[in-house]
């Protein structure tokens, strides 16, 4: 009897991780077929297709693209988002409830609201649809997220590290940059990894806040518009392989923190 | 006389509507060792931090070598303060901590590392130079709070309760060294603590405060001998406390009436006063052999062994309200349940107003 609820629960295990990772194992998988299908049979393994991914030049210069974005975009999402972080953790500000609630408002609406509205806003303004316009996009989604993680990490016991920082004749910016972002670090960095990974594959508003220099994600649709071919399955595993990576230097950035 | 090294003037505080700080007024001279001995919330914190330049006064003055200091930032005072958690800097290495503040005042990288080695010497911790605080232990971090904050030679150094998180041997131990390296150095020290021990072994001047009032301040064995008031004499060691009222006055001396009778204190109270004598656990003597003071019979109803004496706690046959609080030697027979006389020397009953 127990040997048997093993089995079936280990089962029940296999096909839940084999629902999630399937389609990646297939993707990557047929990102290595030989021939011009990434269909069954599987006839690689090649890396012809990786070649070809090199070297298209709108794939390549769209993949430039979506690493300036996302650098750009989560350094400013992460300063500002520490910057109010800290207002909050440190002064005693009016309706502070209020606009802590306010600020991490944007978490909980979609993507496409987020890029209609900034296509809207942006129109009447007069900024022209580029790089920039979603780079301002994906700091509108990614500031309340850092502002979350660092806001969560900054505790009552780094009050008293400023305090004596400031008692031993450090001006307020030496405090912050010498003492309060150091100690902050991790959670800085663990805001800037998760940002990056979220404006890496961020589609909605890139699509609708670009025209002609885009970003990798909406350059991906592109080609996809011209049907399916193992091209696709090998820029799709690169994005991939670039995800794991942030995820796991986020997670390192937590997890190394020591307990205080 | 020279002008004191800091003359606190009639400070007060409120954080809200509650009132933490009444009209306090306070001088420290040069090179003394000043205790602030409260319980919790009795203002002795929030005083510190208003010499640190944290809080500002509500109202009052705080004059640092003469100069107004009261909305001085810290950075810009002559104080340094050792937090009770230390508040060192993580990501530092414990020679960089120190001489972080030299560092602030634009003292070269080598100077800076000299003086931080001098410093760490003075609190014995040479050899921790290159080590980040988290290696170290609870003692050698509080060492370090000291040296970093002695680095910059303030006027006034600033300790906030700096031995309460250690444990009882290791805080005795650091006592003796703060006081040795107070000496050493010279700077005017004021200490924040409850414990009553530390500030009778520490202190030159010790000041003890209660409901954001001074309730006593002067050397701790006047203190200790003559508490100027009621919760001075409970706070500062224990007491036995009478209450009786002024029936007689006359030049410089007081009959006192109480549940345990006349008794005779010298003293310059109007009759008809309500007043409280208090003798001290070592000057109250049990059995019959006793001083010449007699203050009734008393129901032991506890003996704690401590090792040197004996504490013998007992209730009054005359008023069961009434509790005496005594230190008999070791080696004493009494027993809880035993009824004995109590007595004292006239000289050791002492006159506080209520």
């Amino acid at each position: 009897m127990r040997a048997l609820i093993r089995t079936v629960s280990g089962l029940y295990a296999l096909a839940i991780y084999g629902f999630i990772f399937l389609p990646v194992v297939v993707l990557v998988l047929f990102s290595l077929q030989a021939t011009s299908f990434p269909i069954p049979p599987f006839t690689g393994p090649s890396l012809r297709w990786y070649e070809a991914v090199l070297a298209d030049t709108r794939l390549t210069s769209a993949l430039v693209n979506s690493l300036l974005v996302a650098v750009v975009s989560s350094a400013v999402a992460v300063t500002l988002g520490f910057l109010s972080a800290w207002g909050f953790a440190r002064f005693a500000l009016p309706g502070s409830g209020l606009m802590r609630g306010l600020i991490t408002l944007p978490l909980t609406v979609s993507y496409l609201i987020i890029g209609m509205g900034l296509l809207v806003l942006f129109n009447w303004a007069g900024v022209p649809k580029s790089l920039l316009a979603a780079g301002i996009g994906h700091v509108v989604i990614n500031l309340p997220l850092c502002f979350a993680i660092v806001y969560s990490q900054m505790g009552d016991h780094q009050i008293n590290i400023e305090r004596a920082a400031r008692d031993l004749g450090a001006p307020e910016w030496k405090v912050l940059l010498l003492i309060t972002v150091p100690v902050m670090a991790p959670a800085i960095f663990a805001g800037f990894f998760l940002s990056m990974t979220f404006s890496w594959d961020e589609f909605v508003i890139s699509f609708l806040l670009t025209r002609f220099d885009t970003t990798l994600p909406v350059e991906i649709w592109n080609l996809l518009r011209s049907g399916l071919n193992p091209k696709t399955n090998a820029v799709g595993s690169l994005v991939f392989a670039v995800s794991i990576v942030l995820v796991v230097l986020f997670e390192l950035m937590l997890l190394r923190r020591k307990p205080a | 006389m020279s002008a004191p090294l800091v003359d606190i003037s009639s400070v007060s505080h409120r954080f809200g509507q509650h009132t933490v700080l009444k009209n306090v007024s306070l001088k420290i001279e040069p090179g003394s060792y000043t205790i602030l001995l409260g319980p919790s919330g009795s203002g002795k914190t929030t005083l510190l931090s208003i010499l640190g330049g944290f809080v500002k006064p509500s109202e009052g003055k705080v004059l640092i070598r003469g100069e107004d200091c009261t909305a001085v930032p810290p950075a810009k005072r002559p104080t340094t303060t050792v937090f009770q958690d230390y508040a060192l800097f993580p990501h530092m290495s414990v020679g960089s901590n120190v001489g972080f503040g030299l560092r602030m005042r634009g003292v070269d990288g080598a100077t800076r590392a000299a003086r931080a080695r001098e410093a760490l010497a003075l609190v014995g911790l040479a050899t921790a130079f290159d080590k980040k605080p988290h290696q170290l232990s609870g003692g050698q971090r509080q060492r370090v709070a000291l040296a970093r904050a002695l680095v910059v030679e303030p006027a006034v150094l600033l300790l906030d309760e700096p031995l309460g998180a250690l444990d009882l041997k290791l805080r005795r131990q650091m006592q003796d060294e703060l006081k040795a390296i107070q000496k050493r150095v010279g700077t005017a020290f004021i200490h924040v603590t409850h414990d009553q021990e530390e500030a009778m072994a520490l202190a030159d001047h010790c000041v003890v405060m209660n409901d954001g009032r001074i309730e006593d301040e002067g050397s701790p064995e006047r203190v200790y001998a003559r508490p100027a008031t009621r919760f001075s004499a409970t706070f500062m060691g224990e007491s036995t406390l009478i209450s009786g009222t002024v029936t007689e006055a006359k030049s410089g001396k007081l009959t006192v009436t109480t549940k345990l009778g006349s008794l005779s204190v010298p003293g310059t109270l109007p009759a008809g006063s309500t007043v409280a004598l208090a003798v001290r656990p070592e000057h109250l003597v049990l059995g019959a052999a006793g001083g010449a003071v007699a203050l009734g019979t008393a129901k032991v109803s506890d003996v704690v062994f401590q090792g040197s004496f004996k504490r013998v706690l007992g209730t009054s046959a005359a008023d069961p309200a009434l509790h005496f609080i005594a230190k008999v030697p070791a080696v004493s027979a009494v027993q809880p349940g035993d009824v004995v006389a109590v007595s004292c020397d006239a000289g050791d009953i002492i006159l506080l107003a209520d």
